[in-house]
């Protein structure tokens, strides 16, 4: 019933004084389901501890994405070619007719023969100093620089070292950057799936979550319902407040990792110039993540804010159903 | 007002609630109310009493449908309530008004809010009913409470936002337990000739009380409910 007018109540009303004029607002939008319990400062901690493991895999997943991709484009652009001794020949001779050759395909930026001493040296942490490598075959390295960009076709010199330098093998390292490839998607991919783990967890913690303040809210939502509220207006209520209880947790957690992401990159640096350094270095580059990792962080952490309140809102219009 | 009327219930021929043999049993038990053959019609004022125990608020649950019957039909605004869609109950609800015997106010939103709360889950913009809700609070005499916490009023206080609540959306059809139960008889009969203005703006209203002395005040219809069955006093 909405009667337009309600004039003899209007009239009747005002023992309390003359009527003032009224602030903007009087309601302080007041959240009609309170979920700010000790359960739901739980739920925000479960968050943020999640948001934090699934951004720290995604900020890994990135780190490893970004330096096997400057591995690969590294070991790509260089070129072996390997001469075995053989002593009807002159290795000499050899080494220049395969650097003349390695100099005269196309896409070849530098070509640079290790002398014997260099090759030599090549053998030291293996065999040891102060050997005398006369007696030894040490076979002898070209080591051929490819321009940027380019992508030669190296059959042409591979015929060419078969035909006039017996005993020389050329090595593209396909094999390397394969593994190298396989061993970073593989990386990668249980990274993803950890993020992708940790997401379906905050999702269950949110239906348990959610489950247990509509248990706790049961006479709020009856009064609701009586006073008018349908099913998805209190869903949506239980949503709105999950989701911001979600987004805080998830802020946190993801500004942890992110903090803890920039201490590394500045442990990191200070260690740089020494062996443990250098090791970090050579293993994850600089330890920094790329503008495209800071935005994964901040993606998860939206994710993890809508997946709560959708999770909610899908987990109180079910709980609604099952109680009629 | 005329037009109110005449707009309001063009489908009144219909009662507001009609009861055919209806019957309730909570599990395995006996039925607590039985053969429950009544209507309410459009415009009508009537009190619902009984003994403590005999059924009041069991009736009253059943026509705000929060109860279902064991058997019997129950049709409400000249619906038959057995099939409805929860959309639909949404809609019949919102023609009644309830007022609950412990108040039900939500202790987290202050007394405007919880007198608001009607409006607000129908969507309405603050702006448009503010001056509405502070002009009931102001009439129940509570216009210096309104930004307060329900915890902190007392008992009458809290019955009588929870009348401004159940007011505040002029029903249909007002529910009211025991309405008058935590105040003096001053405001009771206040609170009484606040129901009766509101009925006659077209509401029906069903007071449930055991209150003789609110009773004898108004010469209406009284349905008296005891060992489970409903009697009549026109």
């Amino acid at each position: 019933m909405n009667a337009p007018s309600q004039p003899r109540l209007r009239k009747a009303a005002a023992p309390d004084g003359p009527k003032r004029s009224l602030p903007a607002s009087l309601s302080r939008n007041a959240p009609l389901v309170p979920v700010d319990s000790a359960g739901g400062q739980a739920l925000a901690a479960v968050i943020a501890i999640l948001t934090f493991l699934a951004a720290l895999c995604a900020g890994g997943a990135e780190l490893v994405s970004a330096s096997s991709a400057q591995w690969r484009s590294e070991i790509a652009r260089e070129v072996t070619i390997q001469i075995r001794p053989n002593p009807q020949r002159s290795i000499e001779q050899d080494v220049e007719r395969a650097t003349a050759l390695a100099r005269q395909a196309p896409g070849v930026e530098k070509a640079q023969a290790f002398t014997k001493e260099e090759s030599e040296r090549l053998l030291e942490p293996w065999l040891g100093t102060g050997l005398d490598f006369n007696d030894l075959p040490v076979p002898r390295l070209i080591v051929i620089k490819i321009q940027e960009g380019a992508k030669p076709d190296f059959g042409n010199l591979r015929q060419s070292l078969q035909r006039e330098v017996p005993g020389a093998t050329l090595d593209d390292h396909a094999l390397w950057v394969s593994r190298l490839s396989t061993m970073a998607n593989t990386i990668i991919g249980i990274g993803v799936f950890l993020v992708v783990l940790v997401l379906v967890a905050a999702g269950l913690a949110v239906i348990f979550a959610t489950r247990g303040a509509m248990a706790g809210n049961r006479e709020v939502v009856e009064v609701l319902h009586f006073v008018g509220a349908n099913d998805d207006f209190i869903a949506r209520e239980f949503q709105r407040r999950f989701f911001r209880l979600g987004l805080r947790g998830s802020a946190i957690g993801a500004g942890a990792a992110l903090v803890l992401t920039l201490l590394l990159g500045l442990v990191t640096r200070s260690l740089r110039a020494s062996p443990t350094g250098d090791q970090i270095e050579a293993l994850f580059g600089a330890f920094t993540i790329s503008w495209s990792g800071y935005a994964v962080v901040v993606l998860i952490a939206l994710l993890v804010a809508l997946i709560t309140g959708i999770v909610s809102r899908l987990t109180v219009r079910r709980f609604l159903n099952e109680s009629g | 007002m005329r037009a109110y009327y005449d707009e309001e219930f063009d489908d009144s021929a219909a009662p507001v609630v009609h009861f055919e043999n209806v019957g309730v049993r909570y599990g395995m038990g006996p039925e607590v109310l039985r053969d429950l053959t009544f209507s309410i019609e459009p415009n009508s004022f009537q009190f619902l009493t009984g003994p403590s125990g005999a059924g009041k608020t069991t009736l009253l649950r059943l026509i705000l449908l929060s109860v279902k019957p064991t058997r019997g039909l129950i049709s409400l605004f000249g619906e038959d309530v057995s099939r409805i869609s929860k959309d639909e109950l949404t809609g019949l609800r919102r023609r009644m008004g309830v007022v609950f015997q412990d108040f039900r106010l939500l202790d987290h939103l202050t007394t405007y809010e919880n007198v608001a709360l009607p409006l607000r889950v129908q969507g309405k913009e603050e702006s448009s009913y503010r001056a509405e809700v502070v002009e009931l609070l102001r009439w129940v005499g509570l216009g210096d409470r309104m930004h307060m916490l329900p915890p902190v009023l007392s008992g009458g206080e809290k019955q009588r936002a929870a009348i401004a609540r159940a007011l505040i959306v002029r029903p249909d059809l007002l529910l009211a337990d025991e309405p008058t139960g935590n105040v003096d008889p001053s405001l009771a009969r206040r609170l009484l000739r606040l129901f009766i203005e509101l009925n006659r703006l077209g509401t029906s209203v069903v007071i449930a009380t055991h209150d003789f002395s609110l009773m004898d005040q108004l010469d209406v219809r009284r349905l008296v409910l005891g060992d489970g069955r409903l009697h009549i006093d026109e």
